[in-house]
């Protein structure tokens, strides 16, 4: 079967008068609407939506849905996403009534389920971490990072510090650290890599000081490698006064190999649709917990669900730094990584770390005699390689990782991070096969040798997608974000 | 484990081939002293039978919209939803992808953004709408800030009648910029905002007045004469709306808003007690470059054909860091999604058809408890979807009473300081023969 190259939109599969789905017939005695409702609020023109019928909506969705690539479909190696494995029994327990269809303003008598899975999770992750207290609200990772730098900054405060607004970012850090920084009001004081790509310990030490809040750091970090440094830099962070952040984006290297806390990290936040396997749904929802010291749990974003006896029930911590969204965060997205963290058991989130770094490795270690490798050491659970050596051909990174598509491959993640010229960032992770792995390796050696004989192979790539290459110039100089009906 | 592929001979030739032994090995970066050598203290292994036995457990420890009717709302509604929502959104083409940023394989995802885009403009009057966001409240705040940056104030007007929640997370966003935030007093007859009283608020100064249509009481408030109030004076109309009241009422668009906000909640999601649904955000095409948050649009590719791509992006963080619009990345995309075909399948007719029986059902149930001796009604000004009742009784207690008997009935208003008040719901749901069950039932124990 041909997967069909252009779906039309579904307004233009309108016709008027089509139904699809209907209500029940209405079973009271009606009020004429212009008693309960004042006609100057009416609207007279409905909101046009499509006409269309239950089948068409199917087929339209389905279309759709073919031309997208997904984990189901194919092989993913988007770095720092980890785009592993969703299985599928999640969905189900997801979806179960008792957990999908109840209301958060029930009598807590009536949730107690509820609660005690929220409970239950965030003690789990309190575990991983290797920290105290965890709140679940934030809805994804950067929402993570505000609600960890606001209860820094409560911190800080609530010691007559309130002063210190002076955030420290490596320069390999993720765009959401110094963005988040920004919606904290905090500065953010950039801090270089050394030359084996990790924190530059001597630099460090001059930029912290009596106006240092904290320091961000992804750790592995997104070069995928490990900061050998981390113990003596947490030292100089906190004699300086601050406070140091996790950013847990690259946490499938470390589940039980490393626990953040135990390194000086007074912050962790995780991304429970990387690691903890709850699917990114074409870019969410996530859920992005944090993990606080037992000195920040009173400040942490509410509210948290506290065990009494055998009762759980909602509570605002002390001197929290308030609600971050409202009710209790994404809590179908909670369901799924708690049921990921019990079925692996300890011992089974150990071996998915191990497995995600060997895949790595050994994908890295099979491309770098092709590819440039700016950092040639062991790496944990992704790696970066450099496409500089193909611009001598004409060829960009870009242009490989089109061609990548041609293959059936989704791209690494490219021109990223900064400080690597021309990145390509490959995570493979754990749920790989070896078969997988070594295709993949074939076919981004094959494509290099395409570069060297057939660039045009690459820069005019892809060729066998729904679409080809798309103009982003044209959609960014000429913003058209809605479908009308003269078009 | 189950979800992991290597063997053990695998793992052998693949350590052999990187020159090491075992799998230790691999973590001779970690310095000794940051090793755990510890088990991590979580409980499992459990094979699929085993943990779904757990989660049906969990599970019948709570009592949901299956086994109760509810009469809960405020901001959470239990609206029908169309099987085929489901069905679609677990497509694994959709369920497993992430952000779509390889425009080439993920038209499927981009596409249904552009239409999600479209719907939200439509619903809204507005000309333009983000791709989403965590949810409305995150969203009220992030239109605040962007009403800051648009017009260089640092100081916001926001309703006393706006939904508590709300408030709280509009205020923990802005102290940390150190925006303040004023409130519009809420009229103690109607219910709704008394711009009379209003006079000493600093209107000039402000950056936005935020308006909650219909607001947390579920009444209309009167956004015209807010309208002409913060245009005189330079600052923007920010609307927080309900999406299924606005199959009735005129758009916010008509109504001069410059930024929409709202939780989507209520078109095809699951409750999930509270999460996830979304929040969307639409705005003018003046202000665009402003709006937070991912945005889908169409452009060609390299054979003229038309396709979609995320554009925009030098609002971003990953482009400008501490220079955004925004922190945000991960939205609620899938949810998104899930709206969209829920608007998709209801259609014109039908999504009018929910809005128009929700209105005509909560009449009913407001006029059937009326009769009960000693409720009265909160506040006089119209209602769309829910109401509040005033009554010299426990609501807590009641309620407790009411779960016994199959229900779970309003929202006790006594968490948010008012003890004589509830706040019932009434969606296309609920059927005339359960709100008769409901009035009968509340009646007994009131009395």
């Amino acid at each position: 079967m041909t997967v069909r190259i252009h779906v039309p939109l579904i307004f233009e599969r309108s016709t008027p008068g089509r139904r699809g789905y209907r209500l029940p017939e209405l079973d009271v005695p009606e009020t004429p609407i212009e008693e309960l409702i004042p006609q100057e609020y009416l609207r007279t023109e409905p909101p046009a939506l499509p006409e269309v019928s239950e089948l068409e909506v199917v087929r339209h969705y389905t279309q759709l849905s073919r031309l997208n690539h997904g984990v189901d479909v194919g092989f993913y190696p988007l770095g720092s996403c980890t785009m592993k494995y969703n299985p599928r029994v999640h969905e189900d327990l997801a979806s179960m009534p008792g957990l999908s269809a109840i209301h958060p303003y029930q009598p807590e008598e009536t949730v107690q389920g509820a609660l005690e899975l929220i409970y239950n999770l965030s003690e789990h992750l309190a575990a991983i971490a290797g920290l105290a207290k965890a709140s679940l609200q934030p809805a994804a990772g950067a929402h993570g990072e505000l609600a960890g730098l606001m209860v820094i900054k409560a911190y800080h405060q609530h010691r007559g510090e309130g002063h210190r607004n002076e955030m420290l970012v490596p320069d390999s850090a993720h765009g959401t650290n110094p963005a988040s920084c920004a919606m904290v009001g905090y500065k953010v004081v950039e801090v270089p890599s050394d030359e084996r790509g990790c924190v530059d310990v001597e630099a460090l030490k001059k930029l912290v000081g009596p106006n240092t809040a904290g320091l961000m750091l992804t750790n592995p970090n997104t070069l995928g490698l490990f900061d050998e440094n981390i113990c003596q830099i947490a030292d100089i962070v906190h004699q300086a006064g601050g406070l140091l952040y996790y950013d847990g984006a690259n946490a499938n290297a470390i589940m039980g190999i490393v626990r953040p806390g135990d390194t000086g990290f007074d912050v962790v936040h995780f991304n429970l649709h990387k690691t903890f396997s709850t699917p990114h749904g074409g870019g969410g929802p996530g859920a992005g917990p944090i993990v606080v010291s037992k000195q920040l749990a009173p400040f942490l974003p509410g509210p948290v669900v506290e065990k009494d006896g055998d009762k759980y029930r909602l509570v605002m911590p002390e001197h929290s730094v308030g609600r971050i969204r409202s009710f209790y965060g994404n809590f179908l997205v909670y369901a799924k990584a708690y049921a990921y963290i019990l079925s692996h058991g300890p011992k089974g989130l150990r071996e998915v770390s191990e497995a995600a770094v060997l895949n790595a490795n050994y994908v890295m270690n099979k491309l770098k005699d092709i590819f440039a490798l700016p950092y040639d050491r062991i790496c944990m659970h992704e790696f970066v390689l450099s496409g500089s050596n193909l611009k001598k051909y004409g060829v960009r990174t870009l242009d490989l990782a089109k061609r990548l598509s041609d293959y059936g491959f989704h791209a690494p993640t490219v021109y990223f991070p900064l400080i690597v010229e021309e990145a390509i960032m490959i995570e493979p992770t754990e749920t790989e096969a070896k078969s997988t792995l070594d295709e993949f390796i074939e076919v981004m050696r094959q494509i290099a040798q395409e570069a060297k004989e057939n660039p045009e192979m690459l820069t005019s790539a892809p060729h066998n997608t729904p679409v080809k290459r798309v103009n982003e110039a044209r959609a960014a100089r000429h913003p058209v974000l809605r479908w009308k009906r003269d078009q | 484990m189950r979800y992991i592929p290597l063997t053990k001979d695998e793992q052998q030739e693949m350590l052999a081939s990187l020159g090491l032994e075992r799998i230790d090995d691999l973590f001779q970066d970690i310095p000794a002293e940051a090793m755990f050598r510890g088990e991590l203290d979580v409980p499992g292994p459990l094979s699929e039978a085993e943990l779904i036995r757990h989660f049906r457990t969990l599970a019948e420890k709570n009592k949901d919209a299956t086994k109760l009717v509810s009469f809960l709302g405020a901001g959470v509604y239990d609206h029908l939803v169309p099987s085929i929502v489901k069905h679609l959104i677990g497509r694994g083409e959709f369920l497993t992808a992430y952000t779509p940023y390889q425009p080439e394989i993920t038209q499927g995802v981009l596409q249904s953004i552009f239409e999600y885009q479209t719907m939200i403009c439509e619903l809204t009057g507005m000309e333009s709408s983000n791709a989403s966001m965590y949810d409305g409240a995150s969203a009220l705040a992030e239109a605040c800030l962007m009403a800051c940056a648009a017009t260089r104030r640092e100081q916001v007007i926001i309703p006393a009648t706006l939904h508590p929640e709300w408030k709280e997370v509009v205020r923990t966003y802005l102290e940390n910029q150190n925006v303040a935030i004023h409130f519009l007093p809420q009229d103690p007859q109607t219910g709704t905002v008394n711009l009379e009283e209003a006079e000493d608020l600093p209107w000039a100064e402000a950056a936005c007045v935020v308006v909650q249509q219909p607001n947390f009481f579920g009444l209309l408030e009167n956004v015209a004469a807010l309208e002409s109030r913060i245009h005189g004076h330079g600052g923007l109309l920010v609307m927080a709306v309900d999406p299924i009241s606005l199959s009735l009422l005129k758009s916010p668009g008509e109504l001069g808003a410059d930024i929409v906000v709202g939780d989507g909640q209520s078109l095809g999601q699951a409750m999930g007690f509270g999460g996830p649904a979304f929040g969307f955000f639409a705005t003018t095409d003046k202000l665009i470059r402003r709006m937070p948050g991912r945005v889908v649009g169409e452009t060609v590719d390299a054979e003229g054909k038309r396709a979609f791509v995320l554009t925009l992006q030098t609002r971003e963080q990953h482009i400008r860091r501490e220079k955004a619009t925004s922190n945000i990345c991960s939205n609620q995309a899938l949810n998104a999604l899930a709206a969209t075909i829920y608007l998709s399948v209801l259609g014109k007719q039908g999504f009018r058809d929910v809005g128009y029986q929700c209105l005509q059902k909560a009449n009913y149930l407001k006029q059937r408890l009326l009769e009960i001796p000693g409720l009265s009604l909160a506040f006089s000004a119209p209602s769309f979807r829910e109401f509040a009742l005033r009554g010299a009784v426990d609501w807590v207690e009641l309620n407790k009473g009411l779960v016994d008997h199959g229900f779970l009935g309003g929202l006790p208003l006594a968490r948010f300081g008012h003890p004589d008040l509830a706040l019932f719901s009434v969606t296309e749901a609920r059927t005339k023969q359960e709100m008769d069950d409901f009035v009968n039932i509340l009646r007994g124990l009131i009395q």
